[in-house]
This record gives C-alpha cells, structure tokens and sequence, in this order.
C-alpha cells in the first residue's frame, strides 16, 4: 500500500512533465491538425537553454525557467514561420514530413554544437534538496517544484485560453478555420500564438527534468515527445483538459510498470496504450466522435 | 521492322538487366568493386527494397507508415536465427522467407486495425509499432537482448541482392498496374471517392502494407546474411526515417524515383560516414527543402524507362524522313 502511494507520488511528478508537453501537442494539432514531431525537441532546447542558465550564467531555477520558456517561444514561432507556414495549403502528409526534418535538425544540429555526450545538471542546494517524509513515502522538494509549476502554468493556460481574446480566436480557428477567417480573425496571427504557447510550455518541462533528472541529452526529446503525443491522443486531441488528464495517466501508468519490475517493457506499455486507444476509441477519452463528411 | 529487331526491343529490358549483373559480377571477381565498395552495393540493394516497399505504402497507397524499421528488424531476427542453427544455402532461403512471411504477418495483424485510422494517427501508430518490436527484441533471450546476435555466416552476394532486388521492383510494380494497384492509387488520390466507387479501401490498404512488410523483411533477412550482425539499435526510428528520407527525395509514387535516390543517398552516405552529425543534418534540410519547393520530390510519379531512348531513336529518323 505505502509503495502503491509513493509510485502514484513519483507518477504524479511524471505525469506533469508529460502534461506539459502534450498540451503543446493537442493545441497545434487542435487548430492546424499537424503532429509537430519538433515539439519534443524544443522541450530539449528547454533542458539545454536551462542547463546553461545555470551553469555558465549562475542563475537561479526561477529566472532560468523564464528565459528558458522565452527563448523556446521565439524558436517556436521561428519553425513555424520558416517550416509550417509556406506549406498551409499544402498535403497533410508534406508537413508532417517537414516536421520529422525540423525534428532531426534540431536534434543534430544540437548535437553539432554541444557534443552528443550526456550533461548533467548542477546539483541542487538549500530548500531544494530538502525530503518530506510522510510515513514511508517521501516526497522531495524537486517533485513538489514540478507539480507547483505545471499547476501554476496549466492555470495561466487556461485563462489565456478562456478568458482572453486570443484565447477566444484560437478556440475559433480550431472550430472553423475558414468561418473564422471571414469573422475576421487573423488566423496566421493566432496560429503563431499557439506554437508560443505550446513551445513556452515544452520549455518549461525542459528545464523541469533537467532539475528531476539531472542528466540531459541532444536525443532525449524523441522518447518524452512520443509519449506527450500518446498522452494527447488518449486524453483525446484537440481537448487541452484531455491533454492534462492523459499525461498524468501515462505518467502514473509508466511509473507503475517500471516499479513492478518491467522496467525494460515501459515505452512498449505506452505504445501498447496507444494502439489500443486508437482502435477502440480513437476520439480519446475527452473525446466525441465527429463523422467525416464529404 | 523486322521480327528480330522487334524481338530485340521486347527482350532490350532483360538484357540491359543481365547485362548489368554480369558487369558488376566480373568486377566484383577482378576485385575492381572491393570488400568495401561491395558493403555499399550491399546498402543500396538493401535500401532499394526498403524505398519501393515503402513506396507501394506511402507514396501509392498514400498512407503514412514510419514503421518500416520493424518489418526490416522482424525478416533480419528470423533469418540471423535460423542461420546460427542451420548455416546451409537452404537455411539462408528459409531465414529469407520465413523473415519476409513473419514480418507479412505482423504487418497485416497491425495493418488491419491501424489502417482504419487516417494518415497522421497511422504514421504514430505504425511508429508505436516498431517501437513496440525493437523492445520485444531487447528483451528476449533468442534475440540476445541488447548485445544482438553476431557471427551470422555470410550467405547474400551479388547474385541473391540482385535477384531480390529486380524481383521487388517487377512483383511491385505488376502489382502496381494491376486492378489491384489501380484501386491502391485510388485510395491516395481520394479516399472517400474510391469508397463511394465501391473500392474495399481496408482491403487494398491492408494488402499493400502487408506486401510491403514482406518486402522489408526480405530487405531485413539479406542484411543480416551480409552484415554478420543484428542488434536493435540497428532499426530504430532513424532507421525508418532513412528510409521515408530515400522515398521522398525519389518521389512518392515513382519507383525509379526510389531507385535512383537510394543510389545516391547511398553515395552521399559513403562521403560523409565519418561525419554523421553533419550527415544526419544535410539529411534534415532536404526533407525540409524537398517538401518547401518540391513536395512531389525529384521525380514526382514520373518513371525513367527506356522508352525515352526508344523515342529519341524513333525521333530521329523520322526528322530525316520529313526532310
């Protein structure tokens, strides 16, 4: 029972990370219908841009995350402007081509610059290495931290996303792209505002890890970036509280069959989930089902 | 024209072919084609049969697998195994075709219910797919985990490539202008029209993938027979994205597209092997490039053929007749 506990703890914290980037996720694909494969990239530009905040520029956690979502906006916008938006129009298929080669690049060019070695984070001091003990399951302060901050950010989304003007042009671009352009939308505007977002929140589980897990890598997008996009789809994509709801799930699943001894199996669990969703209801579970019409 | 010239044009394309093999044959026994440039003539066989596979599914059927990485993993495995256990020519032909059906198996158990789904749900799906398949192969104890097997004996040359290479291209492109083909084509072009047309379009998209997976295990088998060793690491993701990289850039419905294109990635490759960041990133920006100013790639769904040299040759005398 106390382990059963602490591994709902530990996939908690997980599940956060996950929910971060897979609202980045279902937002793009919600209103421009494109799987952005760089999104998992640009979460290990956050773990790198942060890892350099802290150790070449001494920063705190804090100000390190902001330059870190700041700067992962701007590369966000930037893809989407070079990559995206010459190919609008164009075949679903050619930009979710463009999108696998925006993903290489940037993982090797990474690679190109940094070295493709592992790097690890500076170690934590003070309040942040402190334990709470609660019977025999512990919680650390690192686990807290990424709980609070992903709280902190899904709030901020969802007032953007509710209350503000953008935010109600972004929920009508994805409901009707055209209907929204004749209401007088400007939908190329709006897009670029939900890769900002999107990428400031990638960033910000970036940098999230990094603290987490210490040690960082040019490839270490791709595996986190698969799985947001399992959690997207099982949530039900396009549904941005199905997002959150399917990255705790796959976090909690995760962390449950590598604590029972599966370890090796734990990325085949979460494909496994994913086919299974896809066939049984592929609409996810926030999801409707909308019949395609001619 | 004479019967024997006419003959002579329907036989050209088997003799340009045989042609072709004794040539590089002999060149391989002169030793002019040495160990290292065979291990290249190896890739570009190998990744011939990958690129028109993928082909048939991506660029004709139009549904977008990433997962062709397992297929080549499920023919390398079968084959390497039962190599090990019967080092004869005859195990050599049984691991190939025990690889190519298993992997047509596995193909058509996946395609069946993935198919349903549309283009960019399939492409993760078929990815989740090969994931799922490098992890089994990690973890089984007749696939020696992450190590792999090693010390394959060496059964594919020249003549078993070529052999498999040329019978691809001939069973895919047949199938290609079949009915059959003929209904995949309708499926990319669109699909609710060929629905509404009476096309089974689960059906063809079905039988397409499961070709093509019998194809990249054929591919799979004569890479482990040549390579001495399969590890998982081997056909990972980029593994796939290798081989989407070859279709795109060949075209995404022309088959000497592929063919031409993995010739030169392949030499591409050969360049720049000591710099694989820089390869990988070239590799990058002409996926980005090739879909920015030519999503139909270099060759669209044009085919090479020798008709172009049968019509400059009608061309000319004609010219000199109208004179």
């Amino acid at each position: 029972m106390e382990q059963l506990i602490q591994q709902v703890v530990n996939g908690i914290s997980l599940g956060s990370i996950y929910a971060l980037i897979a609202l980045g996720y279902t937002m793009v694909y919600g209103i421009i219908k494109l799987i952005n494969f760089a999104h998992g990239d640009i979460y290990m530009l956050g773990a790198y841009i942060g890892y350099f905040c802290m150790t070449t520029l001494h920063l705190g956690f804090l100000p390190s995350l902001l330059i870190a979502m700041v700067l992962c906006t701007l590369v966000g916008i930037t893809i989407e402007k070079i990559a995206y938006k010459p190919l609008r129009n164009a075949a679903r298929i050619a930009v979710l081509i463009t999108a696998i080669g925006v993903s290489l690049f940037i993982e090797y060019g990474t690679m190109f610059f940094v070295g493709a070695g592992v790097r690890s984070y500076p170690a934590m001091t003070g309040l942040m290495v402190q334990k709470i003990s609660l019977g025999s399951t512990v919680i650390t302060m690192q686990q807290i931290l990424i709980v609070a901050v992903t709280v902190v950010l899904m709030t901020i989304l969802q007032f953007i996303v509710k209350k503000t003007r953008i935010g109600k042009a972004m929920r009508a671009v994805s409901l009707d792209n055209d209907a929204a352009q004749l209401m007088g939308i400007n939908v190329d505007t709006t897009i670029s505002f939900t890769f900002a977002l999107g990428s400031a929140l990638a960033g910000a589980a970036g940098i999230l890890v990094g603290v987490y897990y210490n040690s960082i890598n040019p490839l270490m997008g791709i595996m986190p970036g698969l799985k947001a996009f399992v959690a997207a789809v099982l949530g039900g994509i396009g549904i941005i509280p199905g997002a959150m709801i399917g990255g705790y799930l796959i976090g909690i699943v995760e962390v449950f069959v590598s604590g029972y001894g599966y370890s090796m199996y734990r990325d085949a669990v979460v494909f496994a989930i994913l086919i299974l969703i896809l066939i049984i209801k592929p609409a996810g579970i926030m999801g409707r089902n909308t019949r395609e019409k001619v | 024209m004479n019967k024997w010239t006419a003959l002579a044009q329907k036989m050209s394309k088997w003799i340009i072919l045989a042609l072709t093999f004794i040539i590089i044959q002999l060149l391989i026994q002169v030793n002019i084609i040495n160990d290292y440039l065979q291990a290249t003539l190896a890739t570009i066989c190998i990744n011939i049969i990958l690129a028109v596979s993928l082909n048939l599914i991506t660029g004709f059927t139009g549904q977008f697998s990433l997962g062709h990485a397992g297929f080549m993993s499920i023919g390398a495995y079968t084959c390497a195994i039962i190599l090990l256990r019967m080092p004869t020519t005859w195990g050599f032909l049984a691991g190939i075709f025990g690889g190519a059906l298993l992997a047509a198996v596995v193909g058509f158990l996946v395609g069946l219910p993935t198919l349903r789904l549309r283009g960019d749900y399939l492409a993760i799906a078929t990815l989740g797919m090969s994931e799922i398949i490098r992890i089994l192969f990690l973890n089984m104890e007749i696939t020696n985990g992450a190590a792999g097997l090693s010390g394959i004996p060496r059964f594919t040359n020249w003549f078993y490539l070529f052999v498999f290479m040329i019978g691809t291209i001939i069973v895919i492109t047949n199938f290609l202008k079949s009915s059959h083909g003929r209904a995949c084509i309708s499926i990319r072009e669109d699909e609710i029209a060929a629905e509404a047309m009476g096309i089974n379009t689960t059906r063809y998209k079905v039988t397409a993938f499961t070709i093509g997976a019998f194809c990249a295990g054929i591919a799979g088998a004569l890479y482990a027979a040549y390579f001495y060793f399969v590890k998982p690491s081997t056909f990972g993701f980029l593994k796939s994205i290798d081989v989407l990289v070859i279709v795109v850039l060949g075209g995404m419905g022309s088959i000497s597209g592929s063919i031409l294109s993995a010739i030169l990635l392949a030499l591409i490759s050969t360049i720049l092997q000591d710099f694989s960041e820089l390869r990988m990133i070239l590799y990058a920006l002409m996926l980005i490039i090739i879909m920015l100013f030519r999503p139909q790639g270099l060759m669209g769904s044009k085919e090479v053929s020798l008709k172009i040299f049968k019509n400059l040759l009608s061309y000319m005398p004609s010219r000199k007749e109208g004179q």
